[in-house]
Protein backbone atom coordinates (compact mmCIF):
# COMPACT_ATOMS: atom_id res chain seq x y z
CA UNK A 1 0.00 0.00 0.00
CA UNK A 2 1.24 3.32 -0.78
CA UNK A 3 0.79 6.01 1.70
CA UNK A 4 0.02 9.65 0.76
CA UNK A 5 2.09 11.32 3.24
CA UNK A 6 0.79 14.56 2.81
CA UNK A 7 -2.82 13.07 3.99
CA UNK A 8 -1.63 11.28 7.33
CA UNK A 9 1.03 12.92 8.29
CA UNK A 10 0.07 14.54 11.06
CA UNK A 11 1.73 17.33 13.30
CA UNK A 12 2.37 16.27 17.34
CA UNK A 13 3.08 18.73 20.13
CA UNK A 14 4.07 16.20 22.82
CA UNK A 15 4.03 19.12 25.33
CA UNK A 16 0.16 19.43 24.75
CA UNK A 17 -1.02 18.10 27.62
CA UNK A 18 1.68 19.38 29.76
CA UNK A 19 0.45 23.01 28.96
CA UNK A 20 -3.12 22.36 29.17
CA UNK A 21 -2.76 20.33 32.39
CA UNK A 22 -0.53 23.43 33.76
CA UNK A 23 -3.05 25.69 32.80
CA UNK A 24 -6.23 23.86 34.55
CA UNK A 25 -3.85 23.39 37.88
CA UNK A 26 -3.87 26.63 38.62
CA UNK A 27 -7.58 26.77 38.63
CA UNK A 28 -8.65 23.18 39.61
CA UNK A 29 -7.45 20.68 42.05
CA UNK A 30 -6.07 17.56 40.61
CA UNK A 31 -6.72 18.30 36.92
CA UNK A 32 -3.25 16.60 36.09
CA UNK A 33 -5.74 13.04 36.39
CA UNK A 34 -6.88 13.00 32.75
CA UNK A 35 -3.48 11.69 31.96
CA UNK A 36 -4.95 8.36 33.78
CA UNK A 37 -7.69 8.13 31.19
CA UNK A 38 -7.48 4.46 29.97
CA UNK A 39 -10.65 5.12 26.66
CA UNK A 40 -13.07 3.57 28.43
CA UNK A 41 -15.89 4.93 27.04
CA UNK A 42 -18.00 5.92 30.29
CA UNK A 43 -18.05 9.58 29.19
CA UNK A 44 -19.20 8.52 25.81
CA UNK A 45 -21.97 6.20 26.67
CA UNK A 46 -23.93 9.40 28.92
CA UNK A 47 -22.96 12.04 26.94
CA UNK A 48 -26.24 13.75 25.55
CA UNK A 49 -24.33 15.52 22.81
CA UNK A 50 -22.75 12.85 21.94
CA UNK A 51 -25.91 11.23 21.02
CA UNK A 52 -26.66 13.86 18.33
CA UNK A 53 -23.35 15.69 17.47
CA UNK A 54 -19.64 14.25 16.20
CA UNK A 55 -18.22 14.91 19.52
CA UNK A 56 -16.22 12.24 21.11
CA UNK A 57 -15.15 13.35 24.82
CA UNK A 58 -12.56 10.28 25.18
CA UNK A 59 -11.25 11.26 21.39
CA UNK A 60 -10.70 14.45 22.69
CA UNK A 61 -8.26 13.22 25.60
CA UNK A 62 -6.73 10.55 23.43
CA UNK A 63 -5.62 13.41 20.84
CA UNK A 64 -4.57 15.43 23.60
CA UNK A 65 -2.38 13.05 25.14
CA UNK A 66 -0.96 12.06 22.00
CA UNK A 67 -0.50 15.90 21.50
CA UNK A 68 -2.69 16.44 17.91
CA UNK A 69 -3.03 20.04 19.06
CA UNK A 70 -4.49 20.96 16.17
CA UNK A 71 -7.00 18.94 15.86
CA UNK A 72 -8.13 19.22 18.92
CA UNK A 73 -8.27 22.99 19.40
CA UNK A 74 -9.47 23.98 15.74
CA UNK A 75 -12.80 21.99 15.02
CA UNK A 76 -16.53 22.47 16.25
CA UNK A 77 -16.72 19.38 18.49
CA UNK A 78 -15.21 20.97 20.83
CA UNK A 79 -17.57 23.35 21.24
CA UNK A 80 -20.86 21.20 21.42
CA UNK A 81 -20.41 20.13 24.89
CA UNK A 82 -23.11 21.69 26.95
CA UNK A 83 -20.88 21.08 30.92
CA UNK A 84 -23.39 19.07 31.59
CA UNK A 85 -20.82 16.94 34.00
CA UNK A 86 -22.71 13.81 33.36
CA UNK A 87 -19.24 12.22 32.20
CA UNK A 88 -17.72 13.78 35.23
CA UNK A 89 -19.84 12.60 37.72
CA UNK A 90 -19.34 8.34 36.15
CA UNK A 91 -15.76 8.71 35.37
CA UNK A 92 -14.35 5.54 37.00
CA UNK A 93 -11.01 7.12 37.23
CA UNK A 94 -12.29 10.00 38.81
CA UNK A 95 -11.08 12.19 36.20
CA UNK A 96 -12.64 16.08 36.26
CA UNK A 97 -13.77 15.49 32.47
CA UNK A 98 -15.88 18.24 32.61
CA UNK A 99 -13.62 20.71 33.90
CA UNK A 100 -10.78 19.29 31.93
CA UNK A 101 -13.13 20.45 28.51
CA UNK A 102 -13.39 23.78 30.20
CA UNK A 103 -9.39 24.58 30.24
CA UNK A 104 -8.57 22.61 26.54
CA UNK A 105 -11.61 25.11 25.51
CA UNK A 106 -9.45 28.45 27.42
CA UNK A 107 -6.70 27.13 25.04
CA UNK A 108 -8.33 27.04 22.33
CA UNK A 109 -9.93 30.51 22.68
CA UNK A 110 -6.52 32.13 23.76
CA UNK A 111 -4.97 30.39 20.36
CA UNK A 112 -7.43 32.15 18.20
CA UNK A 113 -9.99 29.44 18.63
CA UNK A 114 -13.21 31.38 19.38
CA UNK A 115 -15.90 30.78 17.91
CA UNK A 116 -17.98 33.66 15.92
CA UNK A 117 -21.23 34.04 18.54
CA UNK A 118 -19.22 33.68 21.77
CA UNK A 119 -17.00 36.25 20.73
CA UNK A 120 -20.47 38.02 20.43
CA UNK A 121 -21.45 37.01 24.15
CA UNK A 122 -18.13 38.33 25.53
CA UNK A 123 -19.23 42.15 23.08
CA UNK A 124 -22.34 42.00 25.46
CA UNK A 125 -20.59 41.46 28.82
CA UNK A 126 -18.33 44.49 28.03
CA UNK A 127 -20.95 46.46 26.73
CA UNK A 128 -23.29 45.61 29.46
CA UNK A 129 -22.25 43.40 32.05
CA UNK A 130 -24.68 41.13 31.07
CA UNK A 131 -24.51 38.38 28.65
CA UNK A 132 -28.56 38.43 28.56
CA UNK A 133 -29.19 42.20 28.43
CA UNK A 134 -32.21 43.89 29.35
CA UNK A 135 -34.61 45.20 26.60
CA UNK A 136 -37.53 47.51 26.09
CA UNK A 137 -40.72 45.27 26.54
CA UNK A 138 -38.94 43.45 29.91
CA UNK A 139 -38.49 47.04 30.88
CA UNK A 140 -42.43 47.38 30.85
CA UNK A 141 -43.03 44.11 31.50
CA UNK A 142 -41.16 45.00 35.60
CA UNK A 143 -42.78 47.94 36.15
CA UNK A 144 -45.87 46.28 35.21
CA UNK A 145 -45.43 43.75 37.65
CA UNK A 146 -44.37 46.41 40.56
CA UNK A 147 -40.16 46.06 39.57
CA UNK A 148 -38.00 48.42 39.29
CA UNK A 149 -37.75 49.67 35.68
CA UNK A 150 -34.06 48.32 35.53
CA UNK A 151 -32.79 46.05 37.93
CA UNK A 152 -30.33 46.72 40.81
CA UNK A 153 -27.47 45.45 38.98
CA UNK A 154 -24.96 46.90 37.00
CA UNK A 155 -27.60 48.33 34.75
CA UNK A 156 -28.56 50.44 37.31
CA UNK A 157 -24.96 50.94 38.51
CA UNK A 158 -22.44 52.05 36.04
CA UNK A 159 -19.75 51.53 38.43
CA UNK A 160 -20.22 48.16 38.64
CA UNK A 161 -19.52 47.72 34.54
CA UNK A 162 -16.69 50.00 34.51
CA UNK A 163 -15.26 47.43 37.42
CA UNK A 164 -16.10 43.90 35.03
CA UNK A 165 -14.58 46.04 33.02
CA UNK A 166 -11.63 46.81 34.51
CA UNK A 167 -11.29 43.18 35.68
CA UNK A 168 -11.27 41.90 31.98
CA UNK A 169 -8.85 44.16 30.90
CA UNK A 170 -6.41 43.77 33.37
CA UNK A 171 -6.33 39.57 33.19
CA UNK A 172 -5.72 40.03 29.58
CA UNK A 173 -8.86 38.53 28.28
CA UNK A 174 -10.40 41.57 26.63
CA UNK A 175 -7.37 41.91 24.98
CA UNK A 176 -7.14 38.13 23.29
CA UNK A 177 -11.11 38.90 22.65
CA UNK A 178 -10.44 42.23 20.86
CA UNK A 179 -7.91 40.60 18.40
CA UNK A 180 -10.37 37.77 17.56
CA UNK A 181 -13.47 39.58 17.43
CA UNK A 182 -11.53 42.65 14.59
CA UNK A 183 -10.44 39.76 12.47
CA UNK A 184 -14.42 37.90 12.84
CA UNK A 185 -15.90 41.59 11.94
CA UNK A 186 -13.08 42.10 9.34
CA UNK A 187 -14.54 38.51 7.89
CA UNK A 188 -17.90 39.56 7.42
CA UNK A 189 -17.16 42.48 5.67
CA UNK B 1 -36.15 27.30 62.82
CA UNK B 2 -39.32 26.58 63.86
CA UNK B 3 -41.18 23.97 61.64
CA UNK B 4 -44.78 23.71 60.77
CA UNK B 5 -46.06 26.50 62.81
CA UNK B 6 -48.98 27.07 59.99
CA UNK B 7 -50.82 30.24 60.57
CA UNK B 8 -48.91 32.42 58.21
CA UNK B 9 -50.70 31.53 55.01
CA UNK B 10 -51.16 35.31 53.62
CA UNK B 11 -49.30 37.70 56.40
CA UNK B 12 -45.29 37.94 56.29
CA UNK B 13 -43.78 36.72 59.87
CA UNK B 14 -41.35 38.49 61.23
CA UNK B 15 -38.09 37.43 59.01
CA UNK B 16 -35.36 35.33 60.78
CA UNK B 17 -33.72 34.86 57.59
CA UNK B 18 -32.24 37.63 55.26
CA UNK B 19 -30.75 37.12 52.07
CA UNK B 20 -29.72 38.75 49.01
CA UNK B 21 -30.98 37.78 45.87
CA UNK B 22 -28.35 37.64 42.97
CA UNK B 23 -30.46 37.89 39.82
CA UNK B 24 -28.14 37.37 37.44
CA UNK B 25 -29.35 37.76 33.67
CA UNK B 26 -32.20 35.73 32.22
CA UNK B 27 -34.44 36.31 36.07
CA UNK B 28 -34.61 39.96 35.91
CA UNK B 29 -33.88 40.70 32.36
CA UNK B 30 -36.28 37.89 30.51
CA UNK B 31 -38.57 36.78 33.76
CA UNK B 32 -39.66 39.28 35.54
CA UNK B 33 -42.12 37.31 36.82
CA UNK B 34 -39.67 35.00 38.34
CA UNK B 35 -37.93 37.41 40.37
CA UNK B 36 -40.62 39.36 41.37
CA UNK B 37 -42.44 35.58 42.54
CA UNK B 38 -39.32 34.66 44.43
CA UNK B 39 -39.33 37.43 46.30
CA UNK B 40 -43.05 37.66 47.22
CA UNK B 41 -42.97 33.69 48.26
CA UNK B 42 -39.89 34.33 50.30
CA UNK B 43 -41.25 37.02 51.81
CA UNK B 44 -44.59 35.42 53.00
CA UNK B 45 -42.50 32.18 54.22
CA UNK B 46 -40.93 34.59 56.60
CA UNK B 47 -37.38 35.50 54.33
CA UNK B 48 -36.38 38.79 53.60
CA UNK B 49 -34.72 39.28 50.03
CA UNK B 50 -32.54 42.08 49.66
CA UNK B 51 -30.76 43.71 46.84
CA UNK B 52 -27.45 42.91 45.56
CA UNK B 53 -26.60 46.03 44.46
CA UNK B 54 -24.59 46.70 41.32
CA UNK B 55 -24.15 42.29 41.01
CA UNK B 56 -23.39 41.46 37.14
CA UNK B 57 -23.95 38.06 34.68
CA UNK B 58 -22.45 35.63 37.10
CA UNK B 59 -20.40 35.22 34.63
CA UNK B 60 -22.55 31.78 33.14
CA UNK B 61 -19.81 29.12 34.03
CA UNK B 62 -19.97 26.99 30.71
CA UNK B 63 -19.50 30.00 28.63
CA UNK B 64 -16.79 32.28 30.69
CA UNK B 65 -15.12 29.20 31.79
CA UNK B 66 -14.66 27.87 28.82
CA UNK B 67 -13.32 30.52 27.99
CA UNK B 68 -11.58 32.41 30.25
CA UNK B 69 -11.74 30.63 33.24
CA UNK B 70 -9.02 33.08 35.76
CA UNK B 71 -11.56 35.99 34.13
CA UNK B 72 -14.59 33.88 35.15
CA UNK B 73 -13.75 33.21 38.73
CA UNK B 74 -12.71 36.90 38.92
CA UNK B 75 -15.99 38.51 37.96
CA UNK B 76 -17.46 35.56 39.94
CA UNK B 77 -15.53 36.69 42.98
CA UNK B 78 -16.71 40.29 42.99
CA UNK B 79 -20.45 39.32 42.91
CA UNK B 80 -19.11 37.60 46.04
CA UNK B 81 -17.47 40.67 47.43
CA UNK B 82 -21.08 42.42 47.02
CA UNK B 83 -22.23 40.71 49.23
CA UNK B 84 -19.72 40.53 51.52
CA UNK B 85 -19.65 43.94 51.62
CA UNK B 86 -23.34 44.25 52.26
CA UNK B 87 -23.12 41.53 55.01
CA UNK B 88 -25.23 39.24 53.21
CA UNK B 89 -25.51 35.54 52.08
CA UNK B 90 -26.38 35.05 48.94
CA UNK B 91 -29.47 33.32 47.03
CA UNK B 92 -30.55 32.92 43.55
CA UNK B 93 -33.11 31.20 40.86
CA UNK B 94 -30.86 30.02 38.25
CA UNK B 95 -28.29 27.12 38.26
CA UNK B 96 -26.06 28.71 35.86
CA UNK B 97 -25.41 31.85 38.80
CA UNK B 98 -25.01 28.59 41.53
CA UNK B 99 -22.91 27.20 39.60
CA UNK B 100 -20.01 30.10 39.17
CA UNK B 101 -20.66 31.69 42.42
CA UNK B 102 -20.78 28.28 43.94
CA UNK B 103 -17.48 27.03 42.50
CA UNK B 104 -15.59 30.00 42.15
CA UNK B 105 -16.38 30.27 46.46
CA UNK B 106 -15.12 27.06 46.25
CA UNK B 107 -12.33 26.84 44.63
CA UNK B 108 -10.85 30.05 46.67
CA UNK B 109 -11.05 27.91 49.81
CA UNK B 110 -9.52 25.20 47.91
CA UNK B 111 -6.37 26.87 46.37
CA UNK B 112 -5.20 29.86 48.38
CA UNK B 113 -2.82 30.46 45.47
CA UNK B 114 -6.03 31.18 43.23
CA UNK B 115 -8.05 33.41 46.03
CA UNK B 116 -4.50 35.56 46.41
CA UNK B 117 -4.27 36.01 42.52
CA UNK B 118 -7.89 36.54 42.02
CA UNK B 119 -7.70 39.43 45.01
CA UNK B 120 -4.93 41.07 43.27
CA UNK B 121 -7.08 42.18 40.19
CA UNK B 122 -10.11 42.99 42.37
CA UNK B 123 -8.06 45.35 44.40
CA UNK B 124 -7.09 47.30 41.39
CA UNK B 125 -10.14 46.80 39.72
CA UNK B 126 -12.56 47.85 42.69
CA UNK B 127 -10.64 48.63 45.40
CA UNK B 128 -11.35 45.79 47.92
CA UNK B 129 -10.27 42.19 48.23
CA UNK B 130 -12.65 38.91 49.09
CA UNK B 131 -12.07 37.60 52.78
CA UNK B 132 -14.20 34.35 51.72
CA UNK B 133 -17.27 34.94 54.55
CA UNK B 134 -20.29 34.50 51.89
CA UNK B 135 -22.37 31.34 51.82
CA UNK B 136 -23.76 30.96 48.58
CA UNK B 137 -27.31 29.25 48.27
CA UNK B 138 -29.70 27.86 46.13
CA UNK B 139 -33.06 29.09 46.40
CA UNK B 140 -34.21 25.29 46.69
CA UNK B 141 -31.86 25.04 49.85
CA UNK B 142 -32.98 27.97 51.71
CA UNK B 143 -36.65 26.55 51.08
CA UNK B 144 -35.48 23.05 52.43
CA UNK B 145 -33.09 24.35 55.46
CA UNK B 146 -33.92 27.28 56.40
CA UNK B 147 -37.62 27.33 55.80
CA UNK B 148 -38.74 23.63 55.56
CA UNK B 149 -41.38 21.55 53.21
CA UNK B 150 -43.30 20.91 56.29
CA UNK B 151 -43.80 25.00 56.94
CA UNK B 152 -44.27 25.27 52.87
CA UNK B 153 -47.27 22.56 53.03
CA UNK B 154 -48.50 24.15 56.40
CA UNK B 155 -48.99 27.50 54.08
CA UNK B 156 -50.42 25.99 51.05
CA UNK B 157 -53.83 27.73 50.30
CA UNK B 158 -54.86 26.39 46.74
CA UNK B 159 -52.62 22.72 46.48
CA UNK B 160 -52.24 21.86 43.07
CA UNK B 161 -53.89 18.50 43.21
CA UNK B 162 -53.91 16.50 40.33
CA UNK B 163 -51.29 18.38 38.68
CA UNK B 164 -48.66 16.19 36.80
CA UNK B 165 -45.31 17.92 37.34
CA UNK B 166 -42.46 17.02 35.01
CA UNK B 167 -39.45 18.19 36.96
CA UNK B 168 -35.99 19.49 35.03
CA UNK B 169 -33.22 19.89 37.52
CA UNK B 170 -31.29 21.04 35.30
CA UNK B 171 -27.52 20.54 35.76
CA UNK B 172 -25.69 23.11 37.44
CA UNK B 173 -27.18 22.51 40.60
CA UNK B 174 -26.83 19.02 41.22
CA UNK B 175 -23.29 18.47 39.81
CA UNK B 176 -20.07 18.29 39.89
CA UNK B 177 -21.95 16.54 43.04
CA UNK B 178 -18.23 16.46 45.31
CA UNK B 179 -18.64 20.62 44.60
CA UNK B 180 -22.00 21.16 45.14
CA UNK B 181 -22.85 18.33 47.54
CA UNK B 182 -26.70 17.68 47.03
CA UNK B 183 -26.91 14.57 47.20
CA UNK B 184 -26.92 12.07 44.50
CA UNK B 185 -26.98 13.71 41.22
CA UNK B 186 -28.68 10.06 39.18
CA UNK B 187 -31.28 10.36 41.32
CA UNK B 188 -31.96 13.57 43.06
CA UNK B 189 -35.49 14.05 45.33
CA UNK B 190 -35.58 17.24 46.78
CA UNK B 191 -37.74 19.06 44.23
CA UNK B 192 -39.87 15.59 44.17
CA UNK B 193 -40.48 16.34 47.85
CA UNK B 194 -41.43 20.01 47.46
CA UNK B 195 -43.78 19.39 44.44
CA UNK B 196 -45.01 16.86 46.99
CA UNK B 197 -45.14 19.60 49.64
CA UNK B 198 -47.65 22.09 47.94
CA UNK B 199 -49.75 18.93 46.18
CA UNK B 200 -48.54 18.24 42.73
CA UNK B 201 -47.34 15.40 41.32
CA UNK B 202 -44.03 14.18 40.23
CA UNK B 203 -44.05 12.22 36.96
CA UNK B 204 -41.25 9.54 36.27
CA UNK B 205 -39.99 10.67 32.13
CA UNK B 206 -37.33 8.78 29.94
CA UNK B 207 -33.82 10.40 30.59
CA UNK B 208 -35.21 12.79 33.36
CA UNK B 209 -31.85 14.17 34.26
CA UNK B 210 -30.43 15.13 31.00
CA UNK B 211 -29.38 18.37 30.26
CA UNK B 212 -32.02 21.06 28.42
CA UNK B 213 -29.26 21.59 25.72
CA UNK B 214 -28.71 25.37 26.49
CA UNK B 215 -25.35 25.38 28.78
CA UNK B 216 -21.36 25.48 27.53
CA UNK B 217 -22.18 27.85 25.33
CA UNK B 218 -23.85 25.79 22.74
CA UNK B 219 -27.55 27.91 22.33
CA UNK B 220 -25.12 30.83 21.33
CA UNK B 221 -23.31 28.72 18.56
CA UNK B 222 -25.08 25.91 17.68
CA UNK B 223 -28.72 26.33 18.62
CA UNK B 224 -30.03 23.89 16.19
CA UNK B 225 -27.92 21.14 18.57
CA UNK B 226 -29.30 22.80 21.50
CA UNK B 227 -33.04 22.66 20.06
CA UNK B 228 -32.72 18.96 19.70
CA UNK B 229 -31.90 18.27 23.30
CA UNK B 230 -35.16 20.20 24.29
CA UNK B 231 -37.10 18.57 21.58
CA UNK B 232 -36.05 15.02 22.86
CA UNK B 233 -36.88 16.07 26.94
CA UNK B 234 -40.27 17.74 25.77
CA UNK B 235 -41.66 14.73 23.92
CA UNK B 236 -40.36 12.25 27.06
CA UNK B 237 -42.41 14.51 29.67
CA UNK B 238 -45.22 14.70 26.79
CA UNK B 239 -45.06 11.04 26.70
CA UNK B 240 -45.23 10.92 30.65
CA UNK B 241 -48.66 12.72 30.41
CA UNK B 242 -46.92 15.96 32.36
CA UNK B 243 -49.40 19.39 32.59
CA UNK B 244 -46.44 21.47 33.40
CA UNK B 245 -43.19 21.46 32.96
CA UNK B 246 -40.94 22.96 36.54
CA UNK B 247 -37.15 23.75 36.89
CA UNK B 248 -35.22 25.51 39.53
CA UNK B 249 -33.31 27.53 36.31
CA UNK B 250 -33.53 30.54 34.56
CA UNK B 251 -31.53 29.67 32.02
CA UNK B 252 -33.20 26.09 31.70
CA UNK B 253 -36.69 27.71 31.76
CA UNK B 254 -35.84 30.07 29.14
CA UNK B 255 -34.16 26.85 26.66
CA UNK B 256 -37.80 24.92 27.34
CA UNK B 257 -40.41 28.24 27.26
CA UNK B 258 -38.67 29.59 24.32
CA UNK B 259 -36.58 26.49 22.56
CA UNK B 260 -40.69 25.12 22.40
CA UNK B 261 -41.73 28.04 19.77
CA UNK B 262 -38.58 27.88 17.79
CA UNK B 263 -38.84 24.34 17.37
CA UNK B 264 -42.31 24.73 16.03
CA UNK B 265 -41.21 27.21 13.84
CA UNK B 266 -38.29 25.26 12.53
CA UNK B 267 -39.80 21.63 12.62
CA UNK B 268 -43.30 22.11 12.34
CA UNK B 269 -43.48 20.31 15.88
CA UNK B 270 -46.25 21.64 18.18
CA UNK B 271 -44.84 21.39 21.30
CA UNK B 272 -46.99 23.51 24.16
CA UNK B 273 -45.99 22.12 27.52
CA UNK B 274 -46.62 25.12 29.78
CA UNK B 275 -43.14 26.12 31.79
CA UNK B 276 -43.65 27.41 35.07
CA UNK B 277 -40.52 28.41 36.78
CA UNK B 278 -40.32 26.14 40.27
CA UNK B 279 -41.53 29.18 42.87
CA UNK B 280 -43.85 29.86 40.78
CA UNK B 281 -45.65 26.77 41.39
CA UNK B 282 -45.05 27.75 45.31
CA UNK B 283 -46.58 31.11 44.72
CA UNK B 284 -49.95 29.49 43.12
CA UNK B 285 -50.11 27.17 45.96
CA UNK B 286 -49.31 30.34 48.40
CA UNK B 287 -52.45 31.56 46.71
CA UNK B 288 -50.62 33.92 44.41
CA UNK B 289 -52.49 35.53 41.30
CA UNK B 290 -51.40 34.30 37.50
CA UNK B 291 -51.40 37.53 36.34
CA UNK B 292 -48.99 38.89 39.52
CA UNK B 293 -46.36 36.41 38.30
CA UNK B 294 -45.81 37.84 34.75
CA UNK B 295 -47.04 33.57 33.62
CA UNK B 296 -49.18 34.91 30.72
CA UNK B 297 -45.94 36.34 29.23
CA UNK B 298 -43.86 33.01 28.60
CA UNK B 299 -43.75 32.70 25.00
CA UNK B 300 -45.35 28.65 25.44
CA UNK B 301 -48.90 29.28 26.66
CA UNK B 302 -49.77 28.06 30.33
CA UNK B 303 -53.50 27.95 29.47
CA UNK B 304 -54.09 24.55 29.39
CA UNK B 305 -52.31 24.14 32.99
CA UNK B 306 -54.77 27.10 34.29
CA UNK B 307 -58.11 24.93 33.03
CA UNK B 308 -56.43 22.17 34.53
CA UNK B 309 -56.00 23.94 37.80
CA UNK B 310 -59.38 25.35 37.49
CA UNK B 311 -58.04 29.41 37.17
Amino acid sequence: MVLDKEKVVRVRDTKFLDDVIEIGEKIFPEIDKVRTCIQCGTCVGGCPSGRRTAWRIKTLFQKAMIGLKEEVLDTDDLWCCTTCYTCQERCPRGISTTDTVRVIRNVAFREGYAKKNHLFVCSLLFKFGHAVPINEPVKELRKKLGLSELPPTVHSYPEGLKEVNAICEKTGFKEIWEKQWKKAQEAQK
Amino acid sequence: MEKGTGGTKIMAVESEKKYAYFLGCLTPNRYPGIEYTTIEVFRRLGVEIVELKGASCCPAPGVFGSFDLFTWATIATRNLLIAERQGNNITMTCNGCYGSLQEANHLLHEKPELKERVNKILKEATGYEYQGTVEVKHTIEVLRDDIGFDKIRDAVVRPLTGIKVAIHYGCHFLKPSKVRKQGSSERPRVLDDLMEAIGAESVMYKDRNMCCGAGGGVRAQFKDVALDFTAEKIQNMLDASADVLTTPCAFCHFQFDVGQQELNKARGTNFNLPVVFYTQLIGLALGMSPLEMGLETHQTPVQSFFDKLGL
